[in-house]
């Protein structure tokens, strides 16, 4: 079994998985969208007595929370006990793009020359960690959701502001990629 | 007790998001670049299982395990807060190659710097919560 999960998954495998994750929570009465975590998180601060966006009752949100606990757990879970030996499968125009900026491939799931502590004290590394979080944020909330509120249950649910929303997703992913990306990483 | 269905569902949505790569950074930067189908793949068979059982349950009128019925909310039809937002975080997500899920499953991989990530996320939640009433909706 455990032999049996940590091989690499094929795509179908991890999207069909995903939406079995989308129906037990809706057979739970609720509905599966992360970045309400934020807000939840904010509030649970404190972040209502200043602001009254994030006054409402935290302790409503709590299952979503628990959920958050869990997904963390699974991480360490999967790349503690259920990892395959093999490299990641990246296409080979990928490699050779992510070169010429001087990222390279080394085969794990992130990069090792940007997931450090040291990178982080770059300006580089502000901008793609500080300044792209704080836009995960910002966008999340004012889009109302995220790739699984949005571009996973919206769609199921034939949610038009959803297809929009995804549609602003890879408009921001786009310009990032194609414009600033070569920017930054010269 | 209540929380133990919700913890371990998150525990398989750690497994998930890890084993299917949507938590790599290279991933997210292939699929920006339409350079494999793979996260394409991803998200097309969980979108197309997804729409068949929100389909079912409207018609059948599934009802939940604490026996209420299942609704689902229509999303409001202001036009201009899911395009503006969208783009927004469609910009975090290829800076960072991670969206909220991944933010929290990649800490439990063991990258502590998306703590800064995490910080960041939760100071512009914030942030458009000050802001909320002077944004077009």
């Amino acid at each position: 079994m455990i032999s049996f999960i940590s091989q690499p998954w094929p795509w179908y495998v991890s999207g069909l998985a995903i939406a079995v994750i989308m129906t037990i929570l809706i057979f739970f009465g609720k509905s599966f969208g992360f970045s309400a975590n934020l807000s939840t998180i904010c509030s649970m601060m404190g972040a209502g007595k200043k602001v009254s966006f994030f006054s409402f009752d935290w302790k409503k949100e709590q299952w979503n929370l628990w959920f958050l606990v869990g997904s963390v757990v699974g991480g360490f879970i999967a790349v503690h006990w259920l990892q395959s030996p093999e490299p990641m499968r990246l296409s080979a125009a990928t490699v050779t793009d992510l070169q010429k900026l001087n990222i390279p491939f080394d085969g794990r799931l992130e990069p090792a020359s940007i997931f450090n502590w040291e990178f982080l004290t770059t300006w580089r590394g502000i901008i793609l960690f500080l300044v792209g979080g704080f836009l995960i944020g910002f966008g999340t909330r004012y889009a109302g959701g995220c790739t699984s509120g949005h571009a996973i249950s919206g769609l199921s649910n034939l949610q038009l502001p959803s297809l929009i929303a995804v549609i602003g997703f890879f408009i921001g992913g786009l310009i990032v990629t194609h414009l600033l990306f070569p920017v930054i990483f010269k | 007790m209540k929380a133990i269905k919700y913890i371990l569902a998150g525990i398989v949505f750690g497994i998930i998001m890890t084993k299917s790569e949507a938590v790599s950074w290279y991933r997210i930067q292939e699929m920006f670049r339409f350079q494999s189908f793979f996260m394409y793949g991803i998200m097309g068979s969980a979108v197309v299982p997804g729409i068949l059982v929100v389909a079912l349950i409207k018609r059948f009128k599934f009802r939940d395990i604490t026996g209420t019925p299942i609704y689902f909310p229509d999303k409001d039809k202001h036009w201009k807060k899911y395009l503006f937002g969208g783009t927004i975080f469609g910009l975090g997500w290829a800076l960072t190659g991670a969206c909220p899920g991944p933010l929290f499953v990649l800490l439990g991989c063991g990258y502590g710097v998306m703590l800064l990530v995490i910080a960041g996320a939760l100071l512009g939640t914030f942030t458009y919560g000050i802001f909320r009433d002077r944004l077009p909706q």
